[in-house]
């Protein structure tokens, strides 16, 4: 598979602080890496970086422009409870995905809608669309959100913490919905649950400071603390959380 | 009724005032409803009477000077805000009164007496020239225009500027370009309700029309409707009444606002 980009050497941060240091990753296409860490460990300032929002303060990130143009990278940040009072409708949301491909003065085309309306309905979202999010459950805002992230048919999609919101009658259909999504396009997914998405995805990404790449989705509690990775192991069942020390 | 020009020109006025600034303040008010930014503007409102001051005091038209004090009061609580990562409540409400301390040190310096005064703290139709309502013309077709054509952009960037931000790198031009029409249009219509007042002229319409809709493009359309019908209501009652426009304005709008509530919440209960 060809690659999609290649991150070398890189050290990130803001100001002076170094979040990210030496950080090597190589994402081709059909990739599907859990990006797993502690909080404050870079997860979020990897994909900043990916996305451009923030300078490398030293390496470089390759992308390969044969596949990967600026505008396909598909993003679903994480998402805060409780400022979605603003006057917009489902359907503006998804649209909004396709604003990478346009300029300021943007206008939606007949076939911009109907592109939206293909990902409502695959998103099963088509009884809302017309809804202001307000009336929304944190499920169905999270799916809009994913609406907006796809619409633009991405190479790569990055997802911050999706599974905060996801109601547990949602999380299947959520999972099974990026399983067919990465049949079309690479996924980096940050998450928190080791556990639940170690079913689903072929990769893990240990970001605390450094990044250490584990090419299977296997993991045990001796692998994350080799990676200097202190995050929670949970299994299914009524297994007790383990939370791992910190290694000096 | 003798129909004299006092009264042609006094309707003439009061119509074409209260469309101007129906437009003006229903696509402005529309923006700052939904970012939330009503505070803001109350900031920039009162700031702007530290320019009408300072007009009065060196002769300079008190409009322009509260003009350029509101742009700059604006443009200076958001670059604050953002750069100098100062709370926004504090910057405005240091601002606030500042503004109107600095209005009111010119206004007590000025030599001679200054009978606009109350005009411009609680709004004149007697006081509004035709060249008033001519600059609030011009500011409407410019806001037209301008969320008009860049009303996807301008969409997005207010419903979600991070998300904005990964595809932009205009975002804080339109967010500055944005608030500087936001404080032209709170000044101008300082004429109409004065500072005291506009900013209800600004909120009042878009949440009468939130009543009844959710989408932005909407609200717009029912703050303009409202709006007029408020306002020439308002001159109307007013002028019969004998009573201050700017005062009688807000209090139709507020009154129209609690009816259609009160409507509202009635018609959700037997659905």
């Amino acid at each position: 598979m060809a690659f999609l980009f290649k991150i070398h050497s890189l050290s990130a941060g803001y100001g002076t602080d170094v979040v990210l240091q030496d950080v090597e990753l190589t994402v081709s296409q059909n990739d599907f890496i859990g990006v797993i860490g502690p909080n404050g460990g870079g997860k979020t300032t990897l994909l900043k970086v990916i996305l451009g929002l923030i300078k490398p303060q030293k390496g470089t990130i390759d992308f390969n422009y044969s596949i990967l143009r600026q505008n396909r990278i598909g993003y679903l940040p994480q998402m805060s409870a409780g400022d979605n009072t603003f006057p917009v409708t489902v359907t503006d949301v998804v649209l909004s995905g396709l604003m990478i491909q346009k300029g300021i003065v943007a206008r939606m085309s007949v076939e911009d809608r109907k592109r939206a309306k293909v990902v409502i309905d695959e998103l099963g979202l088509n009884g809302i669309k017309k809804s202001p999010l307000t009336e929304l459950s944190g499920g169905q805002l999270q799916r809009v959100f994913l609406g907006r992230a796809i619409i633009g048919a991405p190479e790569l999609l990055l997802l911050d913490e999706p599974d905060n919101f996801v109601d547990t009658s949602f999380e299947n259909d959520f999972y099974e919905k990026l399983h067919q999504l990465n049949e079309r396009m690479a996924i980096l997914l940050v998450s928190h649950d080791v556990g639940t998405i170690s079913s689903h995805v072929k990769s893990f990404a240990c970001v605390n400071r450094k990044l250490h790449y584990h090419a299977s989705p296997e993991i045990t509690n001796e692998q994350l603390s080799a990676y200097d990775c202190p995050i929670q192991l949970v299994t299914h069942g009524k297994v007790p959380h383990t939370v791992l020390e910190k290694h000096d | 009724m003798g129909g004299t020009i006092f009264q042609y020109e006094f309707i003439i006025k009061g119509l074409f005032g209260a469309l101007f600034a129906s437009i003006t303040a229903g696509l402005a008010g529309t923006y700052i409803v939904s970012r939330r930014m009503v505070f803001l503007s109350g900031g920039i409102t009162h700031a702007s009477f530290g320019g009408i001051g300072i007009g009065y005091f060196t002769g300079i038209n008190p409009v322009i000077g509260a003009a350029i004090f509101g742009i700059l009061s604006a443009l200076g609580i958001e670059y604050l805000a953002v750069k100098q990562k100062i709370r926004e409540d504090s910057a405005i409400g240091i601002l606030w009164a500042f503004g109107m301390a600095v209005g009111i040190i010119f206004i007590y310096l000025s030599p001679g007496y200054t009978p606009n005064l109350m005009s411009y703290l609680f709004g004149s139709i007697l006081t509004v020239t035709i060249a008033d309502i001519f600059a609030l013309g011009i500011l409407s077709v410019v806001l037209i225009l301008y969320f008009g054509i860049f009303y996807r952009t301008i969409l997005y960037i207010s419903f979600d500027e991070a998300y904005a931000r990964t595809y932009s790198s205009y975002v804080d031009v339109f967010k500055y370009i944005t608030t500087a029409l936001i404080a032209l249009t709170i000044v101008l219509n300082i004429r109409m309700a004065g500072v005291v007042l506009v900013i209800s002229l600004l909120t009042i319409p878009p949440n009468i029309a939130m009543l009844f809709t959710k989408t932005y493009s909407k609200i717009v359309i029912g703050s303009v409707v409202t709006g007029f019908a408020g306002t020439v209501a308002g001159y109307a009652i007013s002028y019969f009444a004998g009573i201050p426009v700017g005062a009688t304005i807000i209090f139709t709008l507020v009154v129209i606002w609690v009816i259609l509530k009160l409507l509202n919440q009635l018609m959700k209960k037997h659905i």
